[in-house]
C-alpha cells in the first residue's frame, strides 16, 4: 500500500508540472548560440523580435558550459540560431536535447544553421582526422567576420524570421534593406580605413580570422597554436619567431580569451605587436553591434599597423 | 504659382523614374550571392543525410559530425565510375549514427587487503552510437566492453519534442540518483568512484536499470532553474535493490536548482530519493535519501585556462533486514583546480557506513593529478588511502590513461 501512495505523489507532481506552462509569448523569442547572431537577428527583427544569446561575446564559443540556466532560454524559443559547421558541437547538442522545446530541434522549423547563408572557408578537401587538431571538417566557423557574410546572414534571419511571423514578413525584409544599406556605408569606411594596409602580413593566435583578412586583405602567414586548438609548444613558437622575423611580421591577432603569455613572449623576441582582436559582439563594451565591432577591431588594427611601421 | 507648377512637375517626373538599373558589380554580387546559398543549400542536404534526418523535413544542420560519415558523403570519382547496385550501402552509411570508442587503461600499484585490484587493466572500453531517430526523439546506446565480457551501459531514447516541455527517456540508464551515480567513468575527475557507491549505491557501477524517465524544468525566483524528474525502473540495480516478481519495481525521484551567483560562479543543489526491494525478497525495501551539492567557478575569459569544482554527496541508506534494519550514512567532498590549460589536480575526502552492516564504516582520501594532451585524451594519476572498517589500511597508486576517438556528443551538465 506504501507504494502506491508512492507512486501517486509523482504521479500528482507531474500532473502539477503538466498544468504549468509558459505564458503567451507577443513577440518571437530568438535564442542565439553567440551574440554575434543574436546582433544580426536584432538588426532585422527590430521589436517584433526578443532576442538572447548564450554564449558572452568575450567567452571561447568553442567551449561554452552547457549550464541549466541556458535551458530556461530554450525551452520557450521559438527560433534557435546556431553558427553551426561543428562550432558549438561541444554544448548546444546537449541543450537542445534537454529543454524538452521540440520547435528548436534539429530538423524542426525553429532551428536555423546561419552557416547556410555564408561563403564557408577552409573546407578541408582531403581526409581528415585529428592529428591535424581540432579540425572542422566542415570548414571554418568564424565566417561572421566578413561583413558580406554579415549580410548574407542578416538576409537569411530576415527570411525565416518573414515566413515564422508572415504578418511582419515585409517589416523585417525592410529593416534587412536598411541593414544592408548601413552596411554599405560603413564598409566603405573600413575599406578605406585598412586600404593603406592590404597585403600586410599578420600572424594569429586560432585560425579565428580567415574571413575577415581576406575581406579586408590582410595575410595570415602563421599561427601561435600549432594546430588549431594544441597550445603552443616551444619548438613550434620558435619556428615562428624564425618566420615572423624572416618575413617581416610584426602584427600578432590574439582573441580575447587566450593567455598572453606566449605571444607577448613572441612580440618582445620580433619587436611586434600583440593585438587583442575582438571575433564577437560584446567581446568589450564598445563592441556593442555589429558594425561597432568592425569599427573597434579596425580602429585597433590600423592603430597597432601605425605603431610598428 | 508657376514656381508650384514647375515644382509639382519636377517631383512627378522624379517619381515616375524607373530604379537605377543594376551595375555590373550589383550583378556579380548577386550572383556571388546565388552561389553561396547554393553551396550553403547543399551543405544543409549532405548534413541532414548524415543524420538520419527524414527526407521530409526542412533543412537542418547535424548536432554531431563524425569526422568518418563526414568523409562519406563526399562524392567520389571512383564510385560515380562504378555501377550501383541497389544504392542501399551508400544510404546506409550516410544514415550511420555517430560512433565513438573511449578507451580506458588503469594500472595499479600498492597494497590493499580488502579489496585487491589488478596491476594492469583495461577496465571497460566504451563504444557510444548517438543518432536523432526521428523528429521526436533521439537514441543513445553506450555499449561497455570490459575484460569479462560486453555490458550495455546505457541504450535509451530521449524524447525530445513532447508538449509542454516534458522530458522524457526510455531504457536502459544510470539512474538519477545524486551527482556521481549519473556519470560515465571516463568524465569522473578520479580514477575510481568514491566509497558510497561502492558502500552504499549498488558496487562499482552505481545504480542503473531499464526504466523509464520524465522530467521538466522551471523558472524558479531569482533565475533560478529548477528540475523534478520521476522514474521508474525494473527495481533490479547492483545490490541495492532486486527484483523477486514483477511488481517490484523501483521508484525514484530527484528533484535540482540551479543558480547563477555570478557569470562565472554557479551552485548546483540536488535532492534524491529512492525506493524499491532488496534481494531478500517482495517484503523487505531498501530506500536511499541523496543530498548533492556543486560549486562550480569558471572565469568566461580564461575558461579553458583555470577553473574550480567542489563537490559533496551525502547518501543515506535505509535497508530492511533480518535481524536489523540497516540505517547507513556515508559522503564525499571533492574539490578539483585546473592550475593551467593542460592541468588538473584534486582531492577527495570518503566516509561511508556499510549498507548491509551499518556499523562498519570505511573512510579514504585520494589526491589526483591529471595532465590533457588535447581534448581528446588524459592522463591521470592518483593516490588512494583507505581505512576499512577492519582495521586495515590500502596505500595505492593508480595510473589511467583515457582517450577518445570518432564524435561523442556531450554529455549533460
Amino acid at each position: 500500500m506504501k507504494s502506491y501512495r508512492t507512486y501517486a505523489i509523482i504521479a500528482a507532481l507531474m500532473g502539477a508540472m503538466l498544468f504549468a506552462g509558459p505564458a503567451e509569448a507577443k513577440q518571437l523569442n530568438v535564442v542565439t548560440s553567440t551574440t554575434d547572431m543574436a546582433a544580426l537577428a536584432q538588426e532585422v527583427g527590430g521589436d517584433k523580435i526578443k532576442v538572447e544569446a548564450i554564449a558572452r561575446g568575450y567567452q571561447d564559443p568553442h567551449f561554452v558550459e552547457a549550464k541549466p540556466s541556458f535551458l530556461l532560454k530554450l525551452r520557450n524559443a521559438d527560433l534557435l540560431i546556431a553558427v553551426g559547421l561543428d562550432l558549438e558541437l561541444g554544448w548546444l547538442p546537449a541543450l537542445v536535447t534537454q529543454c524538452g522545446n521540440g520547435k528548436i530541434q534539429p530538423a524542426a522549423s525553429g532551428y536555423l544553421d546561419a552557416s547556410q547563408f555564408a561563403e564557408i572557408l577552409e573546407k578541408p578537401t582531403g581526409p581528415v582526422s585529428r592529428a591535424q587538431g581540432d579540425v572542422h571538417p566542415l570548414g571554418n566557423p568564424h565566417y561572421w567576420l566578413d561583413p558580406d557574410n554579415g549580410r548574407r546572414i542578416a538576409k537569411g534571419i530576415a527570411a525565416k524570421l518573414a515566413q515564422m511571423d508572415p504578418e511582419n514578413a515585409a517589416y523585417f525584409q525592410q529593416r534587412a534593406a536598411d541593414f544592408e544599406q548601413r552596411l554599405a556605408q560603413a564598409e566603405k569606411r573600413w575599406q578605406q580605413q585598412m586600404a593603406p594596409y592590404r597585403g600586410r602580413k599578420v600572424v594569429s593566435y586560432h585560425k579565428s580570422w580567415p574571413n575577415f583578412a581576406r575581406h579586408f586583405g590582410l595575410d595570415v602567414v602563421g599561427y601561435v597554436e600549432p594546430r588549431p586548438g594544441i597550445p603552443p609548444s616551444p619548438q613550434h613558437t620558435m619556428e615562428l619567431i624564425g618566420q615572423m622575423k624572416r618575413d617581416n611580421v610584426k602584427i600578432i591577432l590574439v582573441e580575447p580569451y587566450f593567455d598572453l603569455k606566449t605571444p607577448n613572449s613572441i612580440a618582445s623576441k620580433t619587436g611586434g605587436k600583440v593585438v587583442v582582436l575582438l571575433p564577437s559582439v560584446g567581446g568589450e563594451q564598445q563592441a556593442s553591434d555589429y558594425f561597432k565591432l568592425f569599427d573597434y577591431d579596425i580602429q585597433l588594427l590600423t592603430s597597432a599597423f601605425q605603431q610598428v611601421k | 504659382m508657376i514656381l508650384l507648377l514647375c515644382t509639382a512637375f519636377a517631383a512627378a517626373q522624379t517619381a515616375a523614374a524607373p530604379p537605377p538599373a543594376p551595375t555590373a558589380e550589383d550583378r556579380i554580387r548577386e550572383l556571388e550571392d546565388r552561389i553561396i546559398a547554393l553551396e550553403g543549400q547543399v551543405r544543409m542536404l549532405q548534413q541532414q543525410a548524415t543524420t538520419s534526418q527524414p527526407a521530409a523535413q526542412p533543412a537542418a544542420p547535424a548536432p554531431a559530425q563524425p569526422l568518418e560519415t563526414v568523409a562519406a558523403t563526399q562524392p567520389s570519382d571512383a564510385a560515380a565510375q562504378q555501377p550501383q547496385l541497389g544504392g542501399a550501402p551508400s544510404m546506409a552509411k550516410a544514415l550511420n549514427p555517430d560512433i565513438a570508442v573511449i578507451g580506458n587503461f588503469v594500472a595499479t600499484a600498492g597494497h590493499n587487503p580488502i579489496v585487491e585490484s589488478p596491476s594492469l587493466a583495461v577496465p571497460e572500453t566504451e563504444v557510444s552510437f548517438q543518432a536523432v531517430v526521428d523528429p521526436y526523439a533521439r537514441a543513445d546506446v553506450y555499449l561497455s566492453f570490459g575484460e569479462e565480457g560486453v555490458d550495455l551501459e546505457e541504450g535509451y531514447l530521449t524524447f525530445t519534442a513532447l508538449p509542454r516541455n516534458f522530458v522524457a527517456k526510455v531504457g536502459k540508464m544510470r539512474e538519477y540518483f545524486g551527482k556521481v551515480n549519473t556519470m560515465h567513468t571516463h568524465v569522473l575527475p578520479w580514477v575510481d568512484r568514491p566509497l558510497i557507491t561502492e558502500n552504499l549505491l549498488g558496487g562499482e557501477e552505481g545504480l542503473s536499470d531499464a526504466g523509464f524517465s520524465i522530467s521538466r524544468g522551471f523558472a524558479g525566483p531569482k533565475g533560478i532553474y529548477l528540475e523534478a524528474t520521476g522514474q521508474m525502473y525494473r527495481g533490479d540495480a547492483g545490490d541495492v535493490w532486486s527484483q523477486s516478481g514483477k511488481r517490484d519495481v523501483s521508484a525514484l525521484a530527484h528533484f535540482r536548482g540551479y543558480g547563477d551567483i555570478t557569470e562565472s560562479t554557479n551552485l548546483d543543489i540536488g535532492f534524491s530519493y529512492g525506493r524499491g526491494h532488496n534481494d531478500l525478497g517482495s517484503d523487505f525495501l531498501t530506500q536511499l535519501y541523496g543530498v548533492d551539492a556543486t560549486l562550480r567557478w569558471k572565469p568566461l575569459r580564461r575558461a579553458i585556462y583555470h577553473s574550480f569544482l567542489a563537490r559533496s554527496e551525502f547518501v543515506w541508506s535505509d535497508r530492511q533486514q533480518f535481524p536489523a534494519r540497516q540505517r547507513a550514512f556515508g559522503f564525499f567532498t571533492s574539490a578539483d583546480y585546473q592550475l593551467a590549460r593542460r592541468w588538473w589536480m584534486g582531492g577527495r575526502f570518503d566516509w561511508s557506513d556499510r549498507a548491509r552492516a551499518a556499523a562498519l564504516t570505511d573512510k579514504g582520501g585520494s589526491f589526483v593529478l591529471t595532465y590533457w594532451p588535447s581534448e581528446f585524451a588524459q592522463i591521470r594519476g592518483q593516490y588512494r588511502y583507505t581505512n576499512y572498517a577492519e582495521g586495515r589500511n590500502a596505500n595505492e597508486l593508480l595510473m589511467q590513461v583515457l582517450f577518445a576517438i570518432g564524435a561523442h556528443g556531450a554529455h549533460p551538465f
